[in-house]
């Protein structure tokens, strides 16, 4: 490095600028905050500031020396000049105005400036002979680290005057102010007595230092300040007014000094609290955040939208990455609005970006919202600025839990390790339907996190309601060993199935000898047996004809015995009229009892129809006056007895097949039917539904007469229609082979009429 | 594990991508491309459904004989495509999902960030915390 020539002027300059910097007084200055601050205020870009500490071989000394320190500042005027950056240019540069160092002390540089200036040009008075220095790093984290414990300690007094002086300095030589807007480096200054403080900053400096080195300056600058440069720029443009102000501070000194004492003291007060915590929130602080939020929500219960937090951030220059990590961390919720606290913190955050703190990658622990206050907050120890979720602050939460941080950073989480385990939890599966159907459903519900919970259930109870239909007692079982989730949709099931079977066995039961008394229904064991005297099943029971089916459907898979082989038992079946019949009637069909109370009318009138037709009009008239007495009153008993009387006329009037079953049949044939089969359904619902007892009582009388064959009503219907084909089927047979056996007949009997031709013809011959 | 993960805006330009470090970079580049037309397809596929109809999760796009391409849509048609190893058999279906839905999550506070523009690449160091944790550790 060559020699420095400086001249006269330039020369007091710089030994001024060196003695403000060399605070120890050791001739050299280490690379601490005071020179970083100095060349921060020359408004040069942090690679040039870099640059010209690597040229001026501070770099390598790991502090500045006089001459490095002469260099420096004579590389700054360089390249403020805006020459390129140079060792030789250094000397070559004639004529360099001195290098300038910006805001507050503008002014005062300049004064400085011109009376330096005055001078002649010196030849530099030394030679820059630098040895290689340690590694320059460390020396610059120890700087940082001194810096950061000035300004950290200073910062949390409010100053009016943004710009303190150090009471140090001499006045003429203090440009420290060194000011950029938002900038506020004295009360860096006025911490020099206080460099106590600096090795608790170290590892706090240090955790910091990752960040570029001229980021590291501005750490020594308290939130406070900014917060009056804040107010400005938020407002106006910011340089301006802290310009206006600068002067106005720089001419007070006295004030200042004044302050700067008071700071002093409030400094060492607040040092001992809040060292341990640097993202904590001093009272001034949170005031003016509140203030601030004021001005955009002035509920302070409510929120402040993205939107304007975002005009309102951006205002402070920060880069747009930076400010959305800052969103990121402050807001908690993730709700995009700011609560107040979140606001706070955002806030805080952007203060401290400002100031050269580096932004943690998670929200520091006073950061977060459950904090209020922040003074007497549990201080979580030493972590510069990677205070994690741990421990838990003194003051209760205002509104938020301090579980909520844990919950909102959890819930993701929590919503996917429930549905995980939702998911991968093992569904024992078996391979019978009503498995595989439990597990696809469960699969629908846990996969549908979004869908509605009804409409798997929906499919659940529609699945479950086909089950139900297929078989119930298998699958009872086999759904009750299904793991508890799914044996939920067992149990439902449980009652619909339960219903089922007792409605079957309930229909058994009315056919109890309890039908005699219309009242009282028979014993109701079950729970679910009110569901199965629901009005639904007596409504398919009453229902007629057709109906009938429907009722019978309740019962699908058993098939009832057919009514021809239940017809040879029929006839077995006595007749009496009273209640002995009923009696029998009954007996008989409990036998029945898998499904088909009907075959008990049924088949009773199908003997009863075939008895008509072996029988005498007198039985019926028997019965009819029978039935007549026994009846209570009922027109439609009567014109349905009468209609079944007429049929059964009509059957002995048509009867022409010699089959007892196709006559039994046939009375059965469509016209009767109806008749005939609403007849039964109401005997059916006789025991069941009281309005029907009287109806069924004229039944019970009529069918009483006859032989009670167990039968089911559809079974017959079928049956008899299956032997109407049949029979017609042979019928036609039968017709197609006599019409055959005609034909050969004739044929044959043409061949004999022939053949007695020539016999008779040849005859005459055998005479002869 | 995934291998790469990519996140692409609705009019198929990368909004993030990021693979883990090896050589071949580039070829996870040009399966999440091409996987495109992939997801295209199936979305073209449930298209007369109603949107909200339609599942997110596309499942398995094309497998090839080293990586599995899974897709995810969302409903402002943003598409996530993960690249995963095809050797890593034990990775379930599941769980795939489970990676979609913590993408989704994350992307959602993203675009909750009013600093955040839609259409700009995705800066932010909590979704890039929350992919480094989905991807293959690599040492």
């Amino acid at each position: 490095m060559e020699g420095l020539t400086l001249s006269d002027a330039e020369q007091k300059y710089y030994s001024d600028l060196f003695s403000y910097c060399d605070i120890e007084s050791t001739k050299k200055v280490s690379a601490n905050g005071r020179v970083l601050e100095l060349f921060r205020a020359a408004q040069l870009p942090n690679d040039v500031v870099l640059q010209i500490m690597q040229l001026c071989g501070a770099k390598r000394l790991g502090y500045f020396g006089r001459s490095q320190f002469y260099i420096a500042l004579k590389l700054v005027a360089v390249a403020q000049s805006g020459f390129p950056l140079r060792v030789e240019s250094i000397n070559t540069v004639k004529d360099l105005p001195l290098p300038r160092f910006v805001a507050s002390k503008n002014e005062q540089e300049s004064r400085h400036a011109a009376s330096y200036s005055s001078d002649s040009e010196n030849q530099g008075s030394y030679s820059g002979v630098i040895p290689p220095p340690p590694g320059r790093g460390q020396v610059k984290k120890g700087s940082i680290s001194h810096d950061t414990v000035q300004p950290r300690t200073s910062a949390d007094q409010q100053e009016p005057a943004s710009p303190v002086v150090s009471p140090q300095q001499s006045p003429p030589a203090s440009p420290h102010t060194w000011r950029k807007h938002s900038r506020h480096p004295s009360g860096g200054n006025s911490e020099r007595p206080l460099a106590g403080p600096g090795p608790f900053w170290a590892p706090f400096g240090e955790a910091q230092s990752g960040s570029s080195a001229g980021d590291a300056v501005w750490s020594g600058h308290s939130p406070p300040p900014p917060q009056e440069n804040w107010v400005s720029f938020a407002d106006t443009p910011p340089t301006s007014t802290l310009l206006t102000m600068h002067p106005a501070s720089v001419q007070d000194q006295t004030t200042v000094r004044t302050v700067a004492s008071a700071t002093t003291a409030n400094e060492i007060r607040r040092q001992s609290s809040s060292y341990d915590d640097p993202w904590k929130i001093t009272d001034e602080q949170r005031q003016y955040y509140v203030n601030q939020f004021k001005t955009i929500q002035p509920d302070l219960n409510g929120f402040i939208p993205g939107s304007a937090a975002k005009e309102f951030f951006t205002k402070s220059k920060l880069p747009i990455l930076e400010l959305s990590h800052i969103w990121e961390l402050s807001d908690f919720d993730k709700d995009g609005a700011l609560t107040l606290d979140e606001f706070c913190a955002a806030f805080h955050l952007v203060v401290a970006r400002k100031n050269g703190y580096d932004l943690p990658e998670k929200l520091p622990e006073s950061l977060m919202p459950k904090l209020i206050d922040l003074e007497d907050s549990a201080d979580v120890g030493d972590q510069p600025g990677e205070v994690g979720y741990s421990g838990s602050p003194a003051e209760a939460p205002p509104s938020k839990s301090p579980s909520m941080p844990s919950l909102n950073q959890t819930w993701p989480e929590l919503n996917q390790s429930s549905e995980d385990t939702a998911i991968v939890h093992p569904v024992p599966i078996r391979m019978t339907p009503s498995k595989i159907h439990m597990q696809e459903m469960e699969l629908k519900r846990t996969g549908s996190d979004h869908a509605n919970p009804t409409s798997p259930l929906l499919v659940k109870t529609s699945d479950l309601s086909e089950e139900n239909k297929i078989n119930s007692s298998v699958k009872f079982a086999s759904g009750n060993t299904v793991d508890g989730y799914s044996s939920s949709d067992s149990f439902t099931s449980d009652p619909e199935q339960i219903g089922n079977n007792v409605t079957r066995q309930r229909s058994h039961s009315g056919t109890s000898p309890d039908n005699t008394a219309p009242p009282p229904p028979p014993p109701r064991p079950q729970p679910s047996h009110s569901r199965s005297s629901s009005l639904d099943m007596n409504r398919t029971f009453s229902v007629t004809t057709g109906q009938q089916q429907a009722g019978v459907v309740a019962q699908p898979p058993a098939v009832p015995p057919r009514p021809q082989p239940s017809q040879a038992p029929g006839p077995v079946v006595h007749r009496p009229v009273d209640a002995d019949g009923l009696i029998t009637h009954t007996s008989t069909s409990p036998q029945q009892i898998p499904e088909q109370p009907n075959f008990a009318d049924f088949s009773q009138f199908e003997v009863f129809a075939a008895s008509n037709v072996n029988e005498e009009q007198d039985d019926e008239a028997e019965k009819h006056p029978e039935v007549l007495p026994v009846e209570k009153a009922s027109d439609p008993a009567s014109s349905l007895r009468v209609a079944k009387t007429d049929s059964k006329m009509e059957e002995k009037t048509a009867a022409s097949a010699p089959a007892n079953v196709s006559k039994g049949t046939t009375p059965l044939a469509p016209p009767p039917k109806p008749v005939r089969r609403r007849l039964k359904s109401e005997d059916e619902l006789r025991p069941e539904v009281d309005e029907h007892t009287q109806k069924t009582g004229v039944l019970a009388a009529v069918l009483a007469s006859q032989p009670s064959i167990p039968r089911s009503v559809g079974k017959d219907k079928k049956a008899i229609q299956a032997s109407i084909r049949r029979n017609k089927e042979t019928n036609t047979v039968l017709a197609r082979l006599n019409s055959e056996l005609q034909q050969q007949l004739k044929d044959v009997l043409e061949e004999r009429i022939s053949l007695e031709v020539q016999l008779e013809q040849l005859r005459p011959f055998s005479h002869l | 594990m995934a291998v790469c993960v990519a996140v692409i805006a609705k009019e198929n330009y990368p909004l993030y991508i990021r693979s883990v470090p090896t050589e071949s970079e580039l070829k996870f580049h040009y399966m999440v491309h091409t996987s495109l037309d992939v997801v295209d397809e199936k979305i073209s596929a449930m298209g007369k459904a109603l949107v909200d109809q339609r599942e997110l999760y596309l499942g398995l796009l094309y497998p090839t004989e080293d990586y599995k391409v899974y897709g995810y849509v969302t409903n402002s048609k943003v598409k996530f495509v993960m690249v995963v190893d095809s050797s890593n058999t034990a990775l379930r279906d599941n769980e795939i999902r489970s990676m979609f839905r913590k993408l989704h999550n994350s992307y959602t506070d993203v675009m909750c960030n009013p600093f955040y523009n839609p259409g700009d690449r995705i800066q932010s160091r909590a979704f890039d915390s929350m992919v480094t944790s989905m991807m293959v550790q690599v040492c």
